[in-house]
């Protein structure tokens, strides 16, 4: 659906992406992380025709976005940063203006229109003026805005940003539903919403691609060490010695509470020590409460692949 | 084509829509109002040379509000649509851009055209009611409506560059503001230089908008101003088109 090659675009000075080059395939559900500044909106925006690169290619849907721009954009639905809507327009007559504009007519405009207005509950607030409604509705209505003309590509930038955590399960569950049609190319800094939502993420920082893979895969290929939670009641036994000759225990560190020792245990990557934890324990009679793995999550990932050198 | 009228009609509901357009409709009747009552006033003075038309669109109060509308008219246009940043969604759905200049250069043409029509309906009236010679027939009528439309076409092409120069649209009145009443006063070089070169006088012959409206009023045609404005129209569009574009990919 979205093929990019080499794209690169400089800024007076400055390169705000770098060389990039991937693939979105038909109804994937794509996440597109980085920090801030990293080149997310500037890549969003050349796919969405609005700028041009500096070199490189990039097609939507089999369109070239620099040569046949005009159907590429016919194939593409986009939700620019911050949702710039027409202050002075009402929502269902916000919603006919983009739907024919982008190529609606007549009784297929009504269907459409009414069918988004259905998808993003917005029924009620048909008739009110757009600078009238708050940021949720707003959002709805670019949401719903950028796909009216069902659209098989779209590209949403920061879709959840703003929302309260109502709403933004709301969006969640509606890009969820979206995504059985449509492809989905989304930026976002909620990563537990990544995580829930999408089936590939990809993580550029500085305009490159650091990453690119499904949630699952990159948080198992973490580099950083995991960590073991054990609460035990050792009685006269200071477990930290004992903990850390273990083989393959890199530090401990332990804290009381109510008689129970708290002790987290950081152990080298892609091992797990809870059974010869547990061993220990047995051995030397130690009364255990918890013992359990933190799981590594997509923020761990982030931060890991984006962190400024340290 | 079809989306050109898309964006066509987005553009004058735009127009129609804010209350603006009722406040320069309003001043801009008083300001007619006024020039009329002086020209119908003319004539109780005696026999005149002058027809009411003539009186009409040779008076103080025309210029005012021919002049000062502009800015107020344009300022909007692309200035908000950058500031609102509505220009995103604009340009990323299926347009082009000679569309969306074009169909923001045409309506404000067309809300700057329905401005004068009350000014035609005076006439008619005045001409049915009262003394229908004071009022001239055919191109006495006609003709300074024609020139209305070309000098209309010139300065509003100059507030779309105007107002795609800059997201401030106080900033874009201004810029129209000083590139319309620098054109005007453009005319008077030949009042200020004592016994201007042939070359002066040619230059102004073409953009004399006083002049121009004088032998237009009288019901004599120039051709001239039939070729320099939509030219000079044409040029300043084109103008606009790429400061659009130009500005837009340098965000």
């Amino acid at each position: 659906m979205i093929e990019v090659e080499k794209l690169t675009k400089k800024y007076a000075g400055i390169t705000a992406i770098d060389n990039l080059s991937f693939q979105v395939g038909k109804g994937e559900i794509v996440g597109f992380l980085g920090p801030n500044g990293a080149g997310k909106t500037t890549t969003m925006r050349i796919l969405s025709s609005y700028l041009p690169a500096t070199s490189g290619r990039a097609s939507i849907a089999g369109y070239d976005i620099f040569q046949d721009s005009l159907k590429a954009r016919a194939h593409l639905g986009y939700l620019p940063e911050n949702v710039p809507l027409y202050t002075d327009m009402r929502v269902g007559e916000y919603l006919r203006f983009r739907g024919s504009l982008k190529g609606l007519s007549g009784k297929k405009l009504k269907i459409r229109v009414g069918a988004v207005n259905e998808l993003c509950d917005l029924k009620l607030v048909q008739s009110k003026l757009i600078g009238n409604l708050s940021k949720g509705f707003k959002q709805r209505v670019g949401l719903a805005e950028a796909m009216v003309h069902e659209p098989d590509l779209l590209i949403l930038d920061e879709p959840t940003i703003g929302l309260d955590p109502n709403q933004i399960r709301q969006v969640r569950e509606l890009i969820k539903s979206l995504g059985q049609q449509h492809t989905i190319l989304l930026s976002t800094h909620l990563l537990s919403e990544v995580e829930v939502t999408c089936s590939r993420v990809i993580i550029i920082n500085r305009g490159r691609i650091e990453a690119s893979d499904t949630p699952e895969n990159l948080v198992r290929q973490l580099r950083t060490s995991g960590v073991v939670r054990l609460e035990v009641k050792t009685g006269e036994d200071n477990p930290i010695p004992w903990l850390g000759n273990l083989p393959g225990v890199k530090e401990v560190h332990e804290f009381e509470e109510d008689g129970w020792r708290n002790c987290a245990i950081r152990i080298e990557a892609n091992t797990d020590l809870r059974e010869e934890i547990y061993r220990l324990a047995v051995e030397r009679n130690w009364t255990v409460r918890e013992l359990t793995r933190d799981r590594a999550t997509l923020e761990d990932v982030f931060v890991e692949l984006t962190q400024t050198d340290t | 084509m079809r989306r050109f009228f898309i964006l066509l009609r987005r553009e004058l509901a735009s127009f129609y829509y804010s209350p603006i357009a009722y406040a320069v409709l309003f001043f801009f009747l008083i300001l007619n109002g006024l020039s009329f009552w002086f020209a119908v006033a003319l004539l109780s003075r005696g026999p005149s040379e002058m027809t009411v038309v003539q009186a009409f669109f040779n008076s103080f109060f025309f210029w005012i509000a021919y002049l000062l509308v502009f800015p107020v008219i344009t300022m909007r246009l692309f200035a908000e649509e950058f500031k609102l940043g509505t220009i995103e969604t604009l340009m990323t759905a299926p347009v082009r851009d000679w569309e969306v200049v074009g169909s923001k250069f045409v309506a404000a043409l067309i809300f700057y055209l329905s401005l004068w029509l009350p000014s035609l309906l005076y006439f008619l009236i005045f001409g049915w009611l009262g003394n229908r010679e004071a009022v001239g027939f055919g191109a006495q009528l006609w003709a300074p409506y024609l020139l209305l439309l070309l000098m209309g076409m010139f300065n509003i092409s100059l507030g779309c560059l105007g107002s795609a120069l800059t997201s401030n649209q106080i900033i874009a009145a201004m810029i129209t503001l000083m590139l319309t009443i620098s054109l005007f006063f453009l005319t008077l070089i030949n009042y200020v230089i004592n016994s201007p070169s042939p070359l002066v006088k040619g230059i102004s012959a073409y953009v004399a908008q006083l002049d121009h409206m004088d032998s237009f009023s009288k019901g004599i045609l120039d051709s001239r101003p039939l070729v320099f404005y939509p030219s000079a129209t044409a040029f300043v569009l084109a103008l606009t088109y790429y400061i659009f574009q130009y500005r837009r990919w340098k965000t």
